[in-house]
């Protein structure tokens, strides 16, 4: 059982997510007849692959919920740590924010972006899909009538819930300690778009993994491009700073990329920076986006197969 | 009434040669040297409903290659199969439904749970019917004694009980044909012989078709009465087990005990002698000869005890393998129809 190498992912992952045991695909002879099944049957199916896929989480749970704790810790260090630069910023120029953001907005910024990588990261996809091309494990997609990414998308769901059920307390009580931080609840319409860019930024993060993961189907190995990948998702995605503070031509760029859908944009959606038709645009941007990965998974799946040569035995 | 037929089948791949050494390495970011390695060379053969096949051949020899494309895992370079009316590599589920492939290296059971949880999820892939479901599993479980198992997780099982549950898995969607790839290896005899005695009770009850691959020639022994034997890609015997020494056995091997103490060397004008132990001794004849030399044996020595046998099959089909242009006089590799 192989686990995501820690370095990125312990930064990159939600709190506790990357301690977790990597894709399924050493699991069962997995399946459904997604495509083609009558509607009960195939919820039958989905029923059945997230249930079993509930438990196979929960086997582990103690030292599951031990990582998920632990990893919280770095929130505290991330508290003090921007406390430490604003202050010595105040102290030298008497400015008490940076591109627009105070220190309370800049806190409660990252305890967001916390909130949207539990949603939109995904420890273990992309090398799960890689290494199973690799061991020859991804026949049994191919074997049994059974539709991979259905299959992966539910189990990572199943992953989530487990994830969620167990983070749900302590992230309360983080953003409850923290509650100075916020402005307060913003209204019940930013609240439901704030809902809807975290689920599209769950599928986003999910289609957009798995194309990458697909690419194992050309390169075998792919940890490298995995590593540069996350490398670049951190700093864009908003993870480690709000992208709008970036100038220029980068902010540009970053500001056209998908990524900033995975962390920045739910933040900034919660946090009131988007508002009116940007923010329907946003959203419609955010599912275009998904919808384009969602393609270029399957076509990825569908041409990857036909190259597909079997490896090992 | 014909299940599988292939026509002129072939794959190759094209297989990336890396040399040794850091520069070669670097070369081989800009330049890359590939040779083709053709897995398999054009294969024609039929398999009626009800047959158990199996599959010889060195490693390499292209049996596994075969089994993938039948279970559609890999596309032809070219020629066509059918397997049910369905061509595999289109991956149809009507097809997919239809049959089973279990590689006895793969591990497809959830590890963490038991395999019972496993079984519940084929049921919804394959759309079992819930009373149909419980009836094969439990039939299947009790054949192969692993019914109290069920809700064990399969990390705490033997690998023998693990390649039971993979069967059973395998097998709950009732599947007509059936591909086995090395479904013993790695097993204990006992539970090689419960696995081999398994296949050959399901087999002959459900009438289904099964191609296997093995390298334990006791599996194909006690299960298959034809036998393909794959070399280089290609078919090059299709008939009876007993068939291949028939064939491709050039020799007997005659077992004497002498009555008094001859030296063994006197015995070399005979054959060649494969073990001498006096008073017993171990000669390799060719076979159009055994009669005669039998007979001057008997007439000029005095033997007390006499046995005249094939030598062991394994022992044949290493030869066919090391030498595939004919080690035996009788061979004729150019044509396979038995």
């Amino acid at each position: 059982m192989s686990r995501e190498p820690g370095m990125i992912s312990a930064g990159y992952a939600g709190p506790g997510e990357s301690d977790e045991p990597s894709e399924g695909l050493r699991g069962g002879r997995l399946g459904s007849g997604l495509a083609s099944a009558a509607f009960p049957s195939r919820l039958a199916v989905w029923w059945t692959i997230l249930r079993i896929s509930i438990e196979e989480r929960l086997v582990y749970r103690g030292d599951f919920a031990l990582g998920t704790l632990m990893r919280f810790l770095p929130i505290v260090t991330q508290i003090f740590l921007w406390g430490a630069v604003f202050s010595a910023i105040g102290a030298a120029s008497g400015a008490t924010q940076v591109a627009g953001y105070s220190y309370r907005d800049f806190i409660a910024y990252y305890l967001l972006t916390m909130l949207g990588r539990a949603f939109s990261s995904m420890p273990g996809l992309a090398s799960g899909i890689a290494r199973s091309i690799r061991d020859g494990t991804v026949k049994k997609y191919l074997i049994q009538p059974i539709d991979m990414l259905g299959f992966l998308l539910l189990y990572r769901v199943a992953h989530k819930l487990v994830y969620y059920l167990v983070a749900a307390a302590p992230f309360a009580l983080v953003f409850y300690l923290c509650r100075g931080f916020f402005p307060g609840w913003p209204d019940a319409a930013t609240l439901s778009a704030f809902a809807a860019s975290l689920a599209m930024a769950f599928l986003l993060g999910f289609f957009l993994e798995a194309t990458l993961g697909m690419i194992g189907f050309w390169f075998l190995e792919v940890s490298s491009l995995l590593f540069v990948y996350m490398l670049f998702s951190y700093f864009f995605s908003g993870h480690m700073f709000p992208i709008d503070m970036l100038p220029g031509v980068l902010g540009r760029v970053v500001q056209v990329l998908p990524l900033q859908y995975l962390a920045y944009f739910p933040s900034a959606v919660f946090l009131g920076k988007i508002t009116g038709p940007a923010l329907a645009w946003g959203l419609a941007t955010q599912l275009a986006w998904v919808v384009v990965f969602m393609v270029a998974s399957r076509a990825a799946f569908h041409f990857g197969v036909r190259r597909y040569s079997g490896f090992g035995g | 009434m014909a299940v599988i037929e292939i026509e002129g089948l072939a794959k190759s791949y094209r297989v990336y040669q890396k040399k040794e050494g850091i520069l070669h390495s670097l070369k081989g970011l800009f330049h890359r040297e590939y040779r083709t390695v053709e897995a398999v060379r054009g294969i024609d053969l039929r398999v009626d409903r009800g047959e158990f096949v199996a599959f010889l051949g060195p490693n390499g020899a292209g049996k596994t290659t075969t089994l993938k494309l039948l279970s559609g895992v890999i596309t032809p370079t070219s020629g066509q199969a059918r397997v049910l009316g369905h061509v595999p590599w289109k991956r149809e589920n009507a097809y997919r439904r239809r049959f089973a492939l279990v590689m006895g290296q793969k591990n497809q059971l959830w590890w963490d749970l038991p395999a019972n949880e496993s079984f519940r999820l084929h049921q919804q892939i394959y759309r079992i019917e819930r009373r149909q479901f419980e009836r094969t599993r439990d039939e299947l479980t009790s054949m192969l004694g692993v019914r109290e198992l069920l809700s064990q997780p399969v990390r705490e099982l033997s690998l023998g009980e693990r390649m039971k549950m993979e069967l059973i898995a395998a097998l709950l969607h009732s599947p007509e044909v059936l591909f086995l790839d090395e479904p013993t290896i790695g097993l204990d005899v006992v539970a090689q012989y419960n696995v081999q005695n398994f296949l050959r009770h399901y087999q002959q009850a459900r009438q289904i078709t099964i191609l296997l691959t093995s390298h334990y020639m006791k599996d194909v022994a006690a299960l298959c009465r034809r036998v393909v034997v794959i070399s280089l890609g290609r078919i090059i015997y299709d008939g009876s087990l007993s068939g291949i020494i028939d064939r491709f056995g050039g020799h007997k091997v005659i077992s004497l005990q002498m009555s008094n103490g001859q030296p063994p060397h006197v015995m070399a004008r005979y054959g060649q002698i494969l073990a001498a132990e006096p008073p017993r001794i171990k000669l390799r004849v060719q076979r159009a000869v055994v009669p005669q030399v039998l007979g001057a044996i008997l007439a000029h020595h005095a033997v007390e005890d006499v046995s005249v046998e094939d030598p062991p099959l394994e022992q044949v089909i290493a030869e066919m393998f090391t030498h595939p242009n004919g080690p035996g006089n009788h061979a004729d590799f150019g044509e396979s129809q038995p």
